[in-house]
């Protein structure tokens, strides 16, 4: 059996599996019942400054989109940080931390920036025996229009002040979580980790409508017949997430700083992806909201089944092994040639993949008389949209041309390694060697 | 009181109760979540398998499609634009050999797209609702008879009032419908619905409906053909073939549409009689109506006996199975010699058959079966003469046309197979080539304008 223990930023869990700062994790009640299931750690939901806590709305908070059978792909929210006051969640995670010291529990925090106010908070947490701290400069809702959350995050200076208080008034681990409400997520990352950050965690939520309902004209969720834009998360947001933790990890300003991996993992096969692409450890929501806690079962016993079946020990050994293989496009080889290969007896005779190259790619799929699909070489640019669409997994693959052999759409011959950076039609081109 | 074992030929085998459980409706309605689940089944396929499998060509993908975004009125108007019977069709077509045979997911998984039960759902939404979906166009001042209220004749008759011809549409029974309503299942069209169809369909105007007028009878071609610019016959097959073997006029042998008809129209099935034992001879749809439909009388043992293979019964596999499934034995390669009994028939003898290719042939051995009630379902044919024929049926050239100028015809009436969805077709296609007989103009396209057809 695979080790699926893990040490992030020194912070230790019996696997990698935290549930993220959110409605699951708001309370002692939710915490105890994750942990009973198995989850390796929590990152606490947000805290807030003393005083009146903040309060939701009391209509509905989250809006959908769903695919077949209402299978949730994407959910949204317009819940705020916790609505409860400080004390009772300090002393709560203080009792939970002693009924499991092995599991990981992790503070987020969002107070207003101002150094004391940081301080203040900083000092009452780590009372509570907490394993680290993760700064809310995320959330995308409600907080933000106060000047905290994504409006943090949004500003690469702030980040880098607010992380450098935090380090400064508090000895355990720093994790800033960052929001995707940006053009480019470097930068922010760049400034969690010029304040000292010891990890980032991302992402966060992403601004979002779901849906309007065309009767009152209002978006969903609808608050007395108005609307506004909630944090969308769930497995539709998986892939722009796996792209920020990438783009953080091969950048050679943030490289090798701790990511805790979020962002609509679901089964331990986005767990192992997100691992792959530089998360040390992963963090999920949507999935317990959907299905329960239970699901933490799946994870685990997949993952470790995973790692045996492919020789890796222990959860390290796989994180960030795809990261090198993560390049710009201009890198790419532009004499990599395939061609997709239909399989007729897997071939349900849909016609998709014809309907999808005809229409809307390169006329490169002739169909018979009697419902037989195929590939026309000639056409062929491998564009793999006919792969996408096959409702039959692996009945059409990409077959690659070896080297030396003639690509029957251009006439030429396949070469060796050749990029955009040394290609004729770049103006830019640099002599081949 | 009687049961299922009371000898002789009974009413009231079964408890109200139990009747009414046994004659519910075979597949219940797809509810709305029901339908998207099985309306996200479909991959929309291109040129789709099902659309060709489909004799009215109805665009299948697409009325599933509009189920699937929360849109069934218009997933039924696209169904009814193609068909008009289209809820009927969605009753008692055999999905198994058309629409759903052909689907994708059949080929992959052996579970196709439960076109049927969708088709259903879409078509009920729209005729729930008041009115009628379909508007006639202006008058043209033309008039046609349509003789034969049955599916062939109730779609022309629909499709040349929409084009703005008058119709009159004459049918020898007392209540029109035809085999909607006289010789389908109960169970396939519970509710009264082949009645309430028709009322429906007759919504759209200019069809007056004149039941008791039989060709032959009440009404003659030439007489039609002189008031009338045209006339479609949609006439069906009036007569049954006879058994010939000994004892077929004792009591107790009848024929299985009159049967089917008589339950279909009874009002109370308590008190409609059935034997003890009940043997059906033939292999169609009708011989398991029959035969499913006296199991569910409370006859004790029902048998099919027909004289060929399994696989060349008419019925269609799932028909089969649904009869077996109730309880019905099915005895292939045997055909009836004899009718046993003192008066009323007691027993019938079959001999089993071979065929070696030159014919079927009794091998000699026999079988006898406890019999107080046989049907006979052996084929109906057609009762009109005057007009050239194909085989036993009226031939037809292209849409429908007949040998006399002026004188169109479909539905089981004319060659092809009997089947309610390949009437509808026919009429429809008729009534389009009336129209442009009778106006000179150009139709439209009456199929479904998909695929290599749209990119021609």
């Amino acid at each position: 059996m695979a080790d699926l223990t893990t040490d992030f930023v020194g912070i230790k869990s019996p696997n990698p599996f935290w549930l993220a700062s959110a409605p699951p994790t708001d309370k002692e009640y939710n915490v105890r019942r994750a942990f009973e299931a198995g989850w390796g750690g929590v990152v606490w939901k947000t805290l807030g400054a003393e005083g009146p806590p903040v309060v939701n709305v009391n209509g509905p908070r989250y809006g959908a989109i769903w695919g077949a059978d209402r299978r949730l792909l994407g959910l949204n929210n317009i819940e705020l940080i916790t609505d409860r006051p400080l004390e009772v969640n300090l002393e709560e995670m203080a009792r939970v931390k002693a009924d499991w010291p092995d599991r990981a529990l992790v503070a987020s925090i969002m107070v207003p920036c101002e150094e004391d106010a940081w301080k203040n908070i900083l000092a009452r947490v780590d009372e509570t025996g907490a394993d680290g701290i993760e700064l809310n400069f995320g959330c995308p809702h409600g907080m933000a229009e106060r000047g905290m959350g994504s409006a943090v995050g949004q500003v690469p200076e702030y980040i880098e002040m607010v992380t450098r208080w935090c380090k400064k008034y508090y000895d355990k681990p720093v994790i800033v979580k960052l929001t995707p409400n940006i053009t480019d997520i470097r930068a922010p990352a760049q400034a969690a980790k010029n304040g000292g950050a010891d990890a980032v965690s991302l992402i966060n939520t992403i601004n979002s409508i779901t849906s309007v309902n065309l009767d009152t004209m209002s978006p969903e969720p609808s608050i007395d017949g108005k609307g506004s834009h909630g944090g969308y998360c769930g497995p539709a947001v998986k892939p722009i997430a796996m792209n920020m933790v990438a783009e953080i990890a091969r950048d050679p300003a943030t490289h090798g700083l701790p990511i805790s991996g979020i962002g609509g993992i679901t089964t331990w096969r986005d767990a192992a992806e997100f691992l792959s692409l530089g998360a040390g450890n992963v963090q999920v929501c949507t999935a317990a909201m959907t299905y329960g806690f239970r699901i933490v079962s799946e994870m685990k016993a997949g993952l470790s089944a995973w790692m045996d079946e492919k020789g890796y020990t222990s959860v390290d050994q796989v994180v960030g092994r795809a990261v090198p293989n993560v390049t710009d496009w201009q890198y790419l080889n532009l004499n990599y040639v395939t061609k997709a290969r239909i399989s007729q007896d897997d071939c349900i005779k849909c016609g998709r993949c014809f309907a999808a190259c005809e229409d809307t790619s390169h006329q490169a799929i002739a169909m018979s008389a009697d419902r037989t699909f195929t590939v026309i070489d000639e056409e062929c640019v491998a564009c793999n949209l006919c792969v996408d669409v096959c409702p039959v997994e692996n009945c059409i693959t990409m077959e690659e041309l070896p080297k030396g052999a003639i690509d029957p759409r251009t006439g030429k011959k396949v070469g060796e390694y050749a990029n955009w950076t040394t290609h004729p039609n770049n103006p830019g081109a640099v002599a081949a060697e | 009181m009687p049961d299922t074992m009371t000898p002789g030929i009974a009413s009231g085998r079964l408890s109200a109760d139990e009747i009414a459980e046994n004659f519910a409706d075979l597949h219940a309605p797809l509810d709305m979540h029901e339908a998207r689940v099985a309306a996200d089944r479909c991959y929309f396929c291109y040129d789709a398998p099902c659309v060709a499998a489909c004799p009215t060509e109805i665009d299948i993908p697409l009325f599933i499609r509009q189920i699937a975004v929360g849109q069934p009125e218009a997933a039924g108007r696209t169904i009814l634009e193609q068909n008009i019977l289209g809820g009927m069709c969605a009753r008692v077509c055999p999905t198994e050999d058309l629409c759903e045979g052909a689907c994708v997911r059949e080929a992959a998984e052996g579970k196709p797209v439960e076109i049927g039960r969708l088709q259903r759902h879409a078509t009920d939404r729209v005729m729930a609702r008041q009115g009628h979906p379909f508007a006639r166009a202006a008058s043209t001042g033309k008039r046609v008879a349509v003789v034969g209220a049955g599916p062939a004749g109730l779609a022309c008759a629909h499709r040349l009032a929409m084009r703005g011809h008058d119709v009159v549409l004459y049918d020898a029974k007392d209540k029109p419908g035809g085999l909607n309503e006289f010789g389908i299942a109960a169970y396939k069209s519970t509710d009264d619905f082949a009645a309430r169809e028709v009322d429906w369909l007759c919504q759209i105007g200019g069809i007056e409906l004149k039941p008791g007028h039989a060709l032959g009878r009440e009404i003659t071609l030439d007489g039609l053909t002189a008031a009338f610019d045209a006339v479609f016959l949609g006439v069906g097959l009036g007569g049954v073939n006879d058994l010939d073997a000994p004892g077929a006029e004792r009591d107790g042998v009848m024929d299985a549409v009159g049967f089917i008809a008589a339950l279909r129209q009874a009002d109370d099935l308590t008190r409609l009689p059935v034997g003890r034992n009940v043997v059906v001879i033939g292999g169609g749809m009708t011989a398991v109506d029959a035969a499913v439909q006296s199991k569910l009388l409370g006859a004790e043992n029902v048998t099919i006996a027909y004289r060929r293979g399994r696989d060349r019964m008419g019925a269609s596999r799932y028909e089969q199975d649904l009869a077996t499934s109730k309880g019905v034995r099915i005895i292939c390669n045997a055909q009836p010699v004899a009718i046993h009994g003192n008066g009323a028939a007691t027993e019938i003898e079959l001999e089993y058959t071979t065929d070696d290719g030159a014919g079927l042939k009794g091998t000699g051995e026999t079988l006898r079966l406890p019999a107080d009630q046989v049907f006979k379902a052996i084929g109906q044919v057609l009762t009109h003469d005057g007009l050239a024929l194909d085989g036993r049926k009226i031939a037809v050239t292209g849409a429908g046309r007949t040998s006399r100028d002026g004188v169109w015809a479909g539905g089981d009436c004319t060659p092809g197979e009997d089947l309610t969805v390949v009437a509808v077709a026919e009429g429809r296609d008729a009534a389009e080539d009336i129209h442009v007989t009778l106006m000179g103009v150009a139709v439209r396209a009456t199929g479904a304008v998909i695929g290599e057809a749209a990119r021609a």
